[in-house]
């Protein structure tokens, strides 16, 4: 798949964005007045951030409030609905803890509720793609949680939950590239069963149908960088877990803090862009690429 | 609405004959040249004469090698060439439709065309995330998915010669490998086809339940086992006489000999 930046800014910030008000609705840190404003701030800024780079990808963005439409079938506009739900009751609670000094403690689970709600409508929308078989397990989401929440954790200043968290999120993110790695041909999808001539013999592409490239090949054959996708994965792998546990096992202040969040930001961000780079699309194969 | 139809009173579709196909292009061309001109949005292309063109088409051929599997009577079978046009299968489960966040894909409960309204279409993609045949392009001047209409402005338009009222792609075949019909009805044209030739589902794992069905390849002519021009190649007599046998021992005769 193409590792389009405006998604992977977006899943990446968006994620610890909800991750942050999440715990900010569970009252982790129970803050008030202007030090919850700046909490707070953060959490929008990522959240709404992260959404506004998502329509950057679109063919029509003044046609996006449409997409609330469809929850009943469509994750992409559950995800909609979940997130502008979830950023006005959290700008509802989080009025109250600013001005009127009063945690709405009902309203805050509510919004926590919203918040790990939308992070978990967003991986559904890959987890769906039955497509990408990469995708297409109970990990994915699984994993956009447990990452959200570690990211959340972090900003949010819970050092315990937060090494308990990388620790899980860690250990799930192997568990999808592990799982990812036989996903395709666990699929049973080949060339042979695309083209419906598997029961003649082994099927090679011969001629595509054109000599240029197409949109099809440009959005979901995707190669180049695949060949690096093992060191990326360390990369990814130090910066969001490594360096962040030892700098919060360690010692704890303000500078090992940020250092950890922009550690785990970075790692999660070339996670992502793997994510979407090493999944490969079914319709490849009629070209007789992956 | 993005939820599909329990069920369609027709299952209007496509049978493609990969028997007869003879990969001329000739539907790409004439799909791209109705569409283009008629339903919805024309399918653009990007810089169609300079060194690196490309453009949307809804029905694009793919070319094929398939060598048979050895048997003891084949040990070194020969390799097919079968060409393989592919476009929308206006599937029953058509996965393309229940992620459309807007409702612009749609699947029509009189006859199963899988549709978009492109005045709701956002251009996300995601309908094209979902297709496995890659049915679906977001064309790169409008913004908007593109696919296979199966011609609806054709089929039912009482303007054109009744002829004329296939989809493009079916009209201009020269070949006669596509073929346009209602498999809801077991005496259709396509049904028959299909019931015949054993159609086959693209990807059936992936759940989609394709309506356009493929005809396999019919088995090639087995060629015989011996050489079909060796029997001219044999020497004409054996043990000649008179004087080609004169000379066939004089020659023998010469220092250096020949193959015989």
């Amino acid at each position: 798949m193409h590792p389009a930046p405006s998604v992977i800014i977006f899943t990446t910030l968006s994620g610890l964005g909800f991750g942050l008000l999440v715990f900010l609705g569970l009252g982790l840190p129970a803050v008030t007045g202007l030090t919850a404003f700046w909490f707070f701030a953060i959490g929008y800024v990522l959240a709404v951030g992260g959404l506004m780079s998502s329509t950057f990808h679109l063919g029509h963005p003044e046609r996006a409030w449409k997409a609330f439409s469809q929850w009943r079938s469509s994750w992409l506009s559950r995800e909609g609905i979940c997130a502008v739900a979830a950023l006005i009751i959290m700008a509802l609670y989080g009025a109250g803890l600013v001005f009127f000094d009063s945690q709405w403690t009902i309203l805050g689970w509510l919004g926590a509720a919203l918040s790990l709600g939308t992070v978990f409508t967003t991986s559904m929308i890959y987890a769906q793609m039955k497509t990408v078989p990469r995708w297409h397990i109970p990990w994915t989401p699984a994993k956009f949680l447990t990452l959200s929440l570690a990211g959340g954790a972090l900003l949010a200043g819970q050092a315990f939950a937060a090494i308990i968290l990388l620790l899980l999120a860690a250990a799930i993110t192997i568990a999808t590239w592990i799982i990812g790695d036989g996903a395709f041909k666990a699929s049973g999808t080949d060339m042979e069963t695309a083209t419906g001539l598997g029961a003649i013999g082994k099927v090679k592409a011969f001629e595509p149908p054109h000599t240029g490239t197409n949109y099809l090949l440009r959005e979901f054959v995707h190669v180049v960088g695949r060949k690096h996708a093992f060191n990326l994965r360390v990369i990814a792998f130090v910066f969001a877990f490594v360096i962040p546990i030892l700098l919060m096992v360690l010692l704890v202040n303000h500078v090992t803090a940020a250092i950890a969040i922009l550690s785990h930001l970075i790692g999660v961000a070339v996670a992502r862009w793997l994510f979407f780079a090493e999944a490969e699309h079914v319709v490849g194969l009629y070209y007789g690429k992956r | 609405m993005t939820q599909l139809p329990t069920s369609t009173q027709k299952k209007l579709g496509l049978v493609i004959d990969l028997d007869t196909c003879v990969g001329c292009h000739a539907c790409v061309i004439s799909c791209k040249g109705w569409n283009t001109e008629n339903y919805g949005a024309p399918l653009s292309d990007q810089d169609p004469y300079g060194a690196n063109p490309s453009g949307t088409f809804l029905n694009r051929v793919h070319s094929y090698e398939v060598t048979p599997l050895a048997t003891s009577a084949k040990p070194h079978p020969t390799a097919q060439t079968i060409h393989f046009p592919k476009s929308c299968l206006h599937c029953e489960d058509a996965p393309c439709v229940t992620v459309c966040p807007t409702g612009a894909s749609y699947k029509r409960v009189e006859d199963g065309i899988v549709l978009v309204n492109e005045a709701d279409c956002i251009g996300c993609g995601l309908c094209a995330w979902a297709c496995p045949y890659g049915a679906r392009e977001l064309d790169q001047d409008e913004g908007v998915m593109k696919k296979c209409t199966l011609c609806v402005d054709r089929i039912y338009n009482e303007n054109l010669p009744e002829e004329d009222r296939e989809p493009a792609c079916v009209r201009t075949c020269p070949a006669g490998a596509r073929h346009f019909g209602d498999f809801a009805d077991p005496d259709s044209n396509v049904s028959r086809l299909t019931a015949e030739r054993g159609g086959i589902d693209l990807m059936p794992e992936q759940g989609t339940k394709p309506v356009n069905q493929y005809l396999p390849p019919r088995p090639k002519d087995d060629l015989p086992e011996f050489d079909v021009l060796a029997p001219y190649l044999e020497p004409v007599a054996e043990n000649p006489g008179g004087f080609i046998g004169w000379l066939d021992k004089a020659l023998d005769k010469l220092p250096s000999k020949g193959a015989n």
